[in-house]
């Protein structure tokens, strides 16, 4: 018991210099932009560049966009999965599996060539398309985590019986989705939601390839040509995941107490 | 259902089929192993190989450290609140890839960061001088580390959690040491877990773009830069080996994903 403990707390010792060290060095140069005294000139220099803010606002609004979709698609399928296809699941839970499987690069390669100028669906034709093309593309990269945190906020639910209850009130398709299972998995869609945030403020490849003034290029483009700035960005980029994974926590911390003790 | 079957048809399975497909294509349309045979030339064979190598490097390194770690916290002794913290964090840490990951490691252990200067300027080790460079196949594996070792914790924990006390009395009670208990017990149960992490960290590192692209410029070619860089400006000359290319990738990332999900299925047996 005495040598487990001691080498249980030299692994921790050292997880927390590896994993320390980075978040803290990051930290350090970013407030180096000043020379001899720490500033966060860095900091003032990024928040102040008009690329800067309209990178992010895009991202951003992307990242709304991804949501909303990916719970329009998400919500409704594993709702009728659940309730009427429940031998389909083994399938559509492997689909959803697949944007983890196939690289994102090998995917985005795949639009390009499919949706170009002369296809059945010009997508990358217009800016309009191309931004339509990269939202469906986040969404893809999302899929796995929206369906997961759905389907296990579905769980906890009597499906089959809300279902019933609500069709003999009278309540059509719509409402029954709209009314009675959105709210009820809305927690679960919640935590889904800031994960998929997480992964579009930050995502490099689809953007970059597909062209579009997104936040991970800009960032790619300021580590390319500053010295001081990208660790900035870095400590930037890092608190909105903690946020994210934060608001997470705090989400599904409030879905124990809504539930009925027992 | 429609909406998701069409929405996964056109953005999922389609693209990637219209990748598949194009690698066995010529440039008229006819059927073709040409392509194929051509990944077989040695700079394409190379990145290929260091890419492999860079992902096996650290899938092995991240299963390793993440499993020293998440024993630890679960059967090492430490005190129950550490838990949480370590969970959520691994939780952040495993989705911080990307390019912020590669300025962070620049800051740290780029030619003016943080530990490079303290080690010179307090210890005298110029470790520049030694031979070490972020931008090789050392510097990102150390750099994949930071995503790999996380994702190891939040897999690997559960099923740690499953090995039962009644195991861990019933061997001693029969006189097994702690090392006997791990060698003939617990590592045999926890096998087919560790090497299904295995590949799935394997398949999650040599997917991976942004970090290697961001810390390295094009100058490390490993396969998914490569790619990239055919995308971008066909550096190839030749586009459907851009799709033989793209195949070899989802070859090995799908190879890698099935041999998790066999061994996966396989671990369910005895963790219940």
């Amino acid at each position: 018991m005495r040598t487990q403990r001691i080498w249980s707390i030299i692994a921790l010792l050292f997880g927390l210099l590896y994993f320390a060290l980075p978040l803290i060095g990051t930290l350090e140069f970013s407030l180096r932009a000043r020379r001899g005294v720490y500033s966060l000139d860095a900091y003032r220099s990024v928040l102040s560049d008009p690329q800067f803010r309209e990178t992010f606002g895009y991202s951003i609004v992307m990242a709304i966009f991804t949501i909303l979709v990916g719970a329009l698609i998400v919500v409704p399928t594993a709702y009728w999965v659940r309730l009427k296809l429940p031998r389909l699941r083994p399938v559509v839970e492997f689909v959803t599996l697949l944007p983890l499987v196939i690289p994102p690069i090998v995917i985005v390669f795949g639009y390009i060539r499919l949706y170009n100028t002369s296809s059945f669906l010009p997508l990358t034709g217009s800016i309009m398309g191309t931004n339509v093309l990269l939202l469906l593309g986040y969404t893809t990269l999302a899929l796995p985590y929206m369906y997961r945190a759905v389907d296990t906020g579905l769980r906890t639910l009597d499906v089959a019986t809300l279902t019933e209850a609500a069709q003999s009130l009278g309540a059509g398709w719509t409402t029954i989705l709209a009314r009675l299972i959105l709210p009820n998995v809305l927690i679960a869609v919640l935590s889904g939601a800031f994960i998929t945030f997480a992964i579009v403020i930050g995502e490099f490849v689809l953007a970059s390839l597909l062209n579009r003034p997104a936040f991970g290029p800009y960032m790619q483009l300021v580590g390319a040509n500053k010295a001081y700035e990208p660790a900035a960005l870095a400590v930037i980029a890092f608190s909105i995941t903690w946020i994210c994974m934060g608001l997470i926590q705090l989400v599904t911390r409030f879905s124990k107490h809504t539930k009925a003790k027992r | 259902m429609v909406p998701f079957t069409v929405f996964a048809a056109l953005f999922l399975i389609l693209p990637t089929m219209y990748i598949v497909v194009g690698a066995f294509r010529t440039a008229d349309g006819g059927f073709t192993l040409t392509n194929l045979a051509n990944l077989f030339q040695p700079s394409i064979l190379a990145s290929y190989w260091i890419s492999i190598r860079i992902s096996l490097a650290t899938a092995f390194f991240g299963c390793l450290i993440g499993f020293a770690l998440a024993a630890a916290v679960t059967l090492g002794g430490l005190p129950k609140w550490l838990r949480g913290p370590i969970m959520t964090f691994s939780g952040v840490a495993s989705n911080f890839a990307g390019v912020p990951l590669a300025f962070a490691f620049l800051a740290t252990l780029g030619r003016l960061g943080l530990v490079t200067v303290v080690l010179k300027e307090w210890f005298g080790v110029n470790i520049y001088a030694h031979g070490f460079n972020l931008l090789s196949f050392f510097g990102l594996t150390i750099t994949y580390l930071f995503f790999q070792i996380p994702l190891m914790i939040l897999i690997i924990t559960p099923a740690l959690d499953g090995l039962k006390r009644e195991w861990k009395e019933a061997a001693s009670i029969l006189g097994a040491t702690g090392f006997q208990y791990w060698r003939i017990v617990a590592l045999p149960i926890l096998w087919p877990s560790l090497l299904g992490t295995l590949a799935l960290l394997f398949a999650n590192s040599f997917g991976a773009v942004a970090t290697a692209y961001a810390l390295t410029g094009s100058s490390l070619s490993i396969v998914p830069i490569m790619l990239y860089a055919q995308i971008r400006g066909d550096v190839l000359q030749d586009p459907h080996l851009g799709y033989a290319l793209a195949f070899g990738m989802i070859v090995i990332t799908g190879i890698a994903n099935f041999i998790y999900v066999f061994l996966r299925a396989r671990s369910e047996r005895w963790v219940k």
